[in-house]
């Protein structure tokens, strides 16, 4: 047990359930019962917020452990996650604008609600609802390896569901406020999150390097760890064959991140849009903390940090390699501070989570399909109870289920979430494609990228299946047609089934059309793609 | 809905926008995957991509700045008497 770190994190835990709790009258409205107070904070974040909170949300504290731990196995592939984050700013710049604005204009709350009113299908919006809900899922279970990865290094490191208690409490207390608070208690914690690790990666990203001799003597180690390695993909550089895909993955996670619900969101509790222009030229500042961050798994290549054990599944962790390197290089006492940067880390992302899939599962089933005549209230208050189930159903995930499960999840997750990009994102510039069109893409985009996820092994040869997201193209496979016979370029499956969607979508749509299928009812006006919060005719914030 | 006989433009476009598909140079990897020149003992590979999140900041500025002040595109009809505030784009009135 390493009782000053323990002490530490411990204390800034406290501080941060405070808050949580304190966050239900942070900014109140007149009530918490209405999904646009506890869903969504009122609708009325500022832009220092709204920085906080997104930033808080979408750099989790698994990219924090998971992506590091990419760069100590694999090298340059695992710098992707610069790339993605810079491009993706500039591509959503616009659509979330509009996103924002007819969200605003008719209270939709969930990307499912837009879809509904755009299309007027609810088997449509029904469809995105459940991609939404399975995509998020696993990433929640993804949070708790990462706040599991650093109470392990702690010393919490027991067998069985013992070692899995300390998880456990953190997980109650945190499902308890967000019942509580909504979606006040994370925007809360994450200035705490976001402070601390700013400190955090700061402090490493200039001290280790200093420690270790500089960046030339770190950037040696790693070519030198790599080149006695037998693996052919990895290295400090990429290769001739996996540049293409470092440059679709890159692509497919920035169209990919704002398509997923707790993203959305994060947006949709903004006050108006000169808040979320401000802010696309702000959260780059993450991408700068995330690609340094990167840079301390070959830190940790240079130290010579070694992954934990975890007693619980008997195999070594490479996440835990980040918090490894920070126990062994920092006074305890800082060591301290950045297990709770990493762990509060994982809380205010696996808050938004659990409430965005819980809006999705009031908004477009429970209302659409169970009780049709729910109150705003009813709403609410079923919101908060599946906020509760989705919580422990992650919870379930992470103890019944072997945590790599999570992890595949996850990967196939992001394939998934990228098959709603033409009924969210490309809806709201047209109506061109026919709401059947859009079906038919989603089950084509859908099926095939599960298909191609099941069919790549691991880069170890130790699972057959869902291994990883770089598919070889000389293995691409339409109906016994091989296009790219015998090339060994990668390739990331997302944009392979996104395109399939897309090829679907506009087949099927031109075939809906010449047939005059009827394409569903717009409830939606040009000009609400438009609307402002100074706007007089705005609607009232949590009415019906 | 829209006030009838009224054009009403769905898109609003600037040609700054087109800005924003500047950063995009980050998937283009034979620009960069090579270790040479370093700085700071780091190769080329790593900061020319730091480099880029400063491109990409300045992209999205420049658009916020350079879109703020005035409507895209001009409203649809001159006078303004009977102007929809629905078609003056965002901080208009500022």
């Amino acid at each position: 047990m390493k009782w000053t770190e323990l002490v530490v994190f411990t204390l800034l835990f406290g501080v941060v359930t405070v808050l949580g709790f304190v966050a239900a009258r942070w900014r109140a409205g007149s009530t918490l019962e209405h999904l646009d107070e506890w869903g969504l904070g009122g609708r009325k974040f500022g832009s220092w917020i709204t920085w906080f909170l997104i930033g808080g949300d979408v750099y989790t504290a698994y990219t924090f452990v998971a992506v590091p731990a990419l760069m100590f196995s694999a090298g340059a592939a695992g710098f992707f996650a610069l790339p993605y984050t810079v491009i993706l700013y500039p591509i959503v710049f616009l659509p979330l604008l509009r996103l924002w604005s007819v969200s605003r204009a008719h209270g939709y709350v969930t990307p499912a609600d837009f879809v509904r009113g755009r299309y007027g299908s609810s088997t449509l919006a029904l469809l995105i609802a459940i991609t939404g809900i399975v995509a998020t899922m696993p990433y929640i279970a993804l949070q708790l390896v990462g706040l599991e990865a650093v109470l392990r290094t702690l010393g919490l490191n027991g067998t069985g569901i013992v070692g899995h208690l300390p998880l456990l409490i953190a997980f109650v207390i945190l499902a308890v406020y967000t019942y509580q608070s909504g979606l006040r208690a994370p925007a809360l914690i994450a200035f705490v999150k976001d402070i601390l690790v700013y400190v955090v990666i700061i402090v490493a990203v200039v001290y280790l390097p200093i420690k270790l001799g500089g960046w030339s003597e770190i950037f040696g180690a790693a070519d030198e760890k790599f080149k006695a390695t037998p693996a052919p993909g990895d290295g400090i550089l990429l290769n001739g064959n996996n540049q293409l895909q470092y440059a679709t993955l890159a692509l497919g996670s920035a169209l990919a991140l704002f398509l997923y619900p707790h993203s959305i969101t994060g947006v949709l509790a903004s006050r108006g849009r000169t808040v979320i222009k401000r802010n696309m030229s702000a959260l780059p500042a993450y991408s700068l903390l995330l690609g340094l961050l990167a840079l301390l798994g070959y830190v940790a290549i240079a130290a010579g940090t070694k992954p934990l054990t975890n007693n619980a599944t008997g195999d070594p962790d490479t996440n835990t390699i980040i918090p490894n390197l920070f126990e062994q290089q920092f006074p305890s006492w800082f060591a301290g501070i950045a297990f709770a940067a990493i762990g509060i880390g994982a809380l205010v992302p696996a808050a938004i989570m659990s409430i965005a899939a819980a809006n999705l599962w009031t908004r477009n089933i429970y209302k659409e399909y169970i009780r049709r005549d729910a109150t705003a209230q009813d709403e609410a208050k079923q919101a908060k109870l599946a906020s509760l189930v989705v919580k422990f159903g992650a919870v379930a995930f992470i103890l019944f289920i072997d945590p790599q499960f999570s992890i595949d999840l996850q990967l196939i997750g992001g394939v998934m979430i990228l098959q709603t990009l033409p009924a969210v994102a490309i809806a709201l510039y047209t109506r061109w494609f026919h709401v059947w069109g859009l079906i038919g893409g989603w089950i084509a985009g859908m099926g095939w990228g599960m298909v191609l996820l099941y069919n790549i092994p691991s880069a170890d040869g130790k699972r057959a299946h869902f291994g990883a997201s770089a598919l070889r193209l000389g293995e691409l496979n339409l109906f016994g047609w091989h296009p790219f016979a015998g090339s060994t370029l990668q390739i990331y499956v997302g944009i392979v089934a996104l395109l399939a969607n897309l090829l679907v979508a506009v087949v099927v749509t031109v075939a809906a059309r010449r047939m005059r299928v009827f394409n569903g009812l717009d409830k939606t006006d040009p000009a609400d793609y438009h609307v402002d919060e100074d706007d007089p005719k705005l609607r009232p914030v949590a009415t019906h | 809905m829209a006030p009838p006989g009224k054009p009403v433009s769905g898109i609003r476009w600037s040609p700054w926008n087109l800005l924003l598909l500047v950063p995009l140079f980050m998937l283009i990897t034979p620009i960069f995957n090579r270790t040479g020149p370093a700085l700071l003992g780091m190769p080329f590979f790593y900061w020319f991509q730091f480099f880029g999140v400063a491109v990409g900041v300045a992209a999205t500025t420049i658009v916020f700045v350079k879109t703020r002040d005035q409507p895209t595109t001009p409203p649809p009809r001159a006078d303004s008497a009977d102007l929809d505030v629905d078609d003056l784009d965002e901080g208009a009135g500022r």
